[in-house]
């Protein structure tokens, strides 16, 4: 299967480790793996912020680069929920709509990939830690993730895992965190909070930009929390 | 307009910095979050009940035309008088024109979300008029001078504790903080209101055109005793309360109690027909129903946003919002609040003076979840915020995503930025870094940042490909 | 909100109120004009009411039960009478437990002859009443129009109740239902309106659900707000005795 890999830009500036384990696990499923080198995002902060046409530069480019693959693997859940979900409204009427619609059914957030689409769970992982599970927003509501990410972290060998009480949104909301950081930082440490409550030592994701909101307050604050995205797990051996 | 985004930070930093209340509000949604969850339990399929009063009320929307019609004709008919008011000012001046005509003293009131809409109660005060209200939570928040927090539970911002000096210094009747007491002082204070009132201002929460007749629900009974004692009845109601038939009620009363209250049904579900009829003891005389455009026609006329009409204000997106419950309702500085005010209040009062609601959001979604008639909430925040963008462009936005465009698209670009972002974030992190000249002072204020790793993945990647 | 509008003053309110009608009217018109996104919903996609509101059972012990059930859970209070002198009987009984000294009612032809042997002071709202002297009552008996089972609410009109406020006012509400009353739920309640009144609705129709309560302070449940703090519904059997 040839698969086209779409690491986001803030995966690739802060936290390339997991772009690293996720294409080292697609490599070890005997995948044909090419990665999408340019361009580097999928045009969302300029798409939430509502500058739709700025927005379609990056993204008329990236989807060119998605088209013609088996299957688009996308290292995050919000950026699949913009290709797969925002694409088609954010080109509606341009040249670019039938490729969007032809690119979105082919596209996967990383773990719903492995799940969803490969039907494997099990990846011979071992983390000895006690874990709970945030849900992005967007992986959860936009792209209907819930399942995967958990039938993953039930296959890992020594792992302890425990539900948060709530389902909620940790406050990053990309530009949100930036133009309303009070009410983002509110939301982060009521997700903390929740978090601590389970007396789990990882915060565990599949969105890594909510990793960072998560791990951005509790370093401030000295919390007892650390943060690891679900691919970099899945990679531990 | 610059202030109110302004006030709206100022206010939501205050809020959210009041940890004791935002603790309040938090618990008591969870425990509601609890009770709304076993009633939904009870239908038979929630999700399909959703489904189909979306499609009741986007049929009632397609059809207003004919239905405001036949409304207004059986209403009429059954001897009610039926105004029409395009905007706020010309229901206030139909409100004032009938309460002068009636030489009316005592006005008690019944909760109503479109008089909030149209700043009734102040301009009442104002021309001279004694105006009540009865719903609980609505008369404490107007003893306090304050509008409503919620548009279901007006003062769930209270502690028990607050409610009870709030009644002892204004009504010197507070004799504990158990909520039951409270809740009989109001009911022994306003007791001889209802009775003495000359007329009796209700909202409405359907209005049904087969029969002409207005539905209000309600769990206090104030309602019932406004439509009953009062001489004259007057009735606010938004055109989108117009639904055909009198079926319906039977799937939007116990979805609205639901939703908005956690409870299977409300404890009144009343219908009103007009004035009291010959062979009826009580009831008032006049029944003067005013049907509120003030923007509504505006949002049906456009496509994009016609799917808000199908509104049943039950307020279950504000108990699931996570901004609402950490800034409450009164920082949004409009009447209506939360996720559907966030979306309506630029639609129908000006994008200019209230696009930050708009961007106030995470865009979770927990809204649309949670909306019983299906609204894509959290999806109108994003068109809004296109429409921000279009009307009103921040030049430095547009021109900082032009900028980044520029880097995100060429791979050397992107290089040299990463590479150039690693090596200045050591001088950052000693020099500006928590101080007013960093730029990135909205997020470090609160929280660290992660670096800028030396070797980024398209680095590893091409050195390992 | 038109914040920044001014409006002209018109000489004539009339005037004014007839451009406001044609306006909203016209405006109306004028948006439905615009197709798009106005498709009407597909019915064959829905499933029907009686598919997604709670389940109720067809026998009508079940329907007794449930109905019980919701009220109990609303802290009213559901009595099953054998017959007329049992109503009397259990009404005597409440007279004594809850010490009334005036009671309000309407001649209805049911409630009239289970009350009448009370020996209390009877206030009737038939034919227009002191709002006073109703204030003052213990308690108001109604008959009703139907009890649902499917929610435990009580239907009631102001032509059948005596009028809007006897149900409301006084702080213990009392209704007066016969078995045959009873039906299963909402869609079929709102039924027996239509068919019972038709061109001739009462002004007030009223679904009562439990006695007054309220949310508003921490969102906690209270019994007894503004409307009767007690509620007691009394079910006759069997009528004819």
């Amino acid at each position: 299967m040839h698969v086209k890999l779409f690491i986001p830009c803030f995966v690739d500036l802060f936290y390339p480790e997991t772009g690293k384990a996720m294409y080292k696990i697609l490599k070890r499923l005997g995948l044909d793996v090419e990665v999408i080198e340019s361009p580097a995002c999928c045009g969302q902060p300029a798409f939430n912020t509502g500058y739709w046409d700025d927005a379609k530069v990056a993204a008329g480019k990236l989807l060119m680069q998605m088209r013609g693959a088996d299957a688009v693997v996308i290292g995050s859940g919000s950026c699949g929920a913009m290709v797969k979900v925002f694409y088609p409204e954010l080109f509606m009427g341009t040249e670019f709509e039938p490729i969007a619609k032809e690119v979105s059914p082919v596209c996967f957030e990383f773990c719903s990939f492995l799940v969803d689409k490969l039907g494997v769970t099990d990846l011979g992982a071992r983390f000895p830690h006690k874990v709970t599970y945030h849900d992005g927003c967007h992986s959860l509501r936009e792209m209907h993730i819930k399942e995967a990410p958990r039938l993953l972290l039930a296959k890992v060998r020594d792992l302890e895992f425990i539900e948060m009480k709530e389902t909620v949104c940790c406050g990053f909301g990309g530009t949100f965190s930036a133009k309303f950081p009070m009410i983002s930082t509110a939301m982060d440490e009521v997700k903390c909070e929740l978090a601590i409550q389970t007396g789990a030592e990882f915060v565990v994701s599949s969105d890594s930009s909510c990793l960072m909101q998560i791990q951005g307050i509790a370093d401030r604050k000295k919390l007892p929390l650390k943060t690891i995205h679900l691919a970099e797990i899945l990679n531990m051996q | 307009m610059k202030s109110n985004v302004k006030n709206f930070k100022a206010a939501a930093l205050k809020s959210s910095s009041d940890l004791t209340r935002r603790r309040l509000i938090l618990n008591a949604l969870r425990n509601f979050e609890v009770t709304r969850n076993q009633k939904q339990a009870l239908f038979q399929d929630w999700g399909a009940a959703r489904e189909l009063a979306a499609a009741k009320k986007w049929d009632a929307i397609l059809n207003l035309d004919k239905n405001i019609e036949l409304f207004t004709k059986k209403l009429e008919s059954n001897g009610a008088k039926v105004h029409w008011a395009k905007d706020a000012e010309s229901a206030r001046s139909i409100i004032l024109q009938i309460i002068r005509e009636k030489k009316a003293k005592l006005i008690v009131k019944s909760k109503s979300m479109t008089s909030e809409e149209i700043h009734l109660n102040d301009t009442l005060t104002r021309a001279g008029f004694d105006t009540l209200e009865t719903d609980l939570g609505e008369f404490i928040v107007q003893l306090r001078g304050e509008g409503p927090f919620h548009i279901v539970f007006p003062a769930m911002h209270l502690t028990r504790g607050e409610i009870r000096e709030l009644f002892q210094s204004k009504l010197g009747d507070a004799p504990s903080d158990d909520p039951e007491a409270l809740t009989m002082v109001a009911r022994r204070f306003l007791r001889e209101k209802y009775i003495k009132a000359d007329i009796g201002i209700t909202g409405a929460n359907f209005a049904v055109a087969e029969t002409g007749m207005i539905s209000i629900t309600e769990n206090e009974g104030n309602a019932r005793l406004v439509s009953a004692l009062p001489r004259t009845m007057i009735t606010l109601v938004g055109i989108e309360k117009i639904i055909p038939r009198l079926d319906d009620l039977a799937l939007f009363l116990p979805m609205l109690a639901t939703a908005g209250a956690g409870q299977l049904i409300s404890c009144y579900n009343t219908l009103y027909s007009g004035p009291r009829r010959p062979d009826e003891p009580d009831g008032p005389s006049e029944h003067h129903v005013i049907l509120l455009d003030n923007g509504r026609t505006k949002v049906l006329a456009d496509p994009v946003a016609r799917d808000l009409l199908r509104c049943i204000r039950c307020g279950n997106c504000l108990n699931v919002c996570p901004v609402f419950r950490n800034i409450g309702g009164h920082s949004y500085g409009a009447a209506y609040c939360g996720p559907i005010g966030s979306v309506l209040m630029p639609i129908i009062a000006g994008i200019e003076q209230w696009y930050h609601l708009s961007y106030a959001s995470s865009l979770c979604g927990a809204c649309t979840e949670a909306c019983p008639v299906k609204i894509d909430l959290h999806h109108h925040l994003l068109k809004n915020r296109r429409t921000a963008a279009k009307t009103i462009p921040v030049w430095w936005q547009k021109l900082a995503f032009k900028i980044f465009n520029l880097f995100a698209c060429s791979p050397v670009l992107w290089r040299l930025m990463s590479k150039s972002g690693w090596f200045l974030q050591f001088f950052y992190v000693w020099s500006v870094k928590g101080t007013c000249l960093d730029p990135a002072y909205p997020w470090t204020k609160t929280r660290e940042l992660p670096p800028i790793a030396k070797e980024t993945f398209r680095e590893w990647y091409k050195k390992h490909e | 909100m038109n914040y920044h509008r001014s409006q002209k003053k018109l000489f004539v309110n009339g005037i004014k109120n007839m451009n406001d009608k044609d306006h909203i009217l016209n405006s109306i018109i004028d948006a439905l004009k615009r197709k798009d996104k106005l498709q009407a919903s597909d019915s064959a996609l829905l499933k029907p009411i009686d598919q997604v509101l709670p389940s109720v059972p067809s026998e009508p012990e079940a329907l007794i039960e449930m109905f019980r059930k919701n009220s109990d859970s609303l802290k009213a209070e559901f009595y099953i009478a054998k017959s007329k002198a049992d109503a009397k009987d259990y009404l005597i009984h409440l007279k004594n437990q809850e010490s009334w000294k005036k009671i309000a009612s309407h001649k209805g032809s049911i409630v009239r002859q289970i009350i009448e042997p009370l020996d209390l002071p009877l206030y009737w709202t038939d034919d227009g009443y002191d709002v006073h002297e109703l204030a003052k009552c213990d308690a108001g008996i109604t008959e009703c129009d139907a009890l649902v089972a499917q929610t435990g609410s009580i239907m009631l009109t102001s032509r059948t109740a005596g009028g809007r406020a006897l149900s409301v006012l006084p702080p213990h509400h009392i209704v007066i239902a016969t078995r045959s009353q009873l039906v299963p739920d909402l869609p079929t309640a709102l039924q027996i309106v239509r068919q019972r009144f038709s061109n001739n609705y009462p002004s007030m129709i009223s679904f009562i659900t439990g006695p007054s309560r309220t949310g508003d302070i921490e969102r906690i449940l209270v019994y007894g707000a503004h409307g009767p703090v007690k509620l007691t519904i009394i079910m006759i059997w069997n009528d004819q005795g």
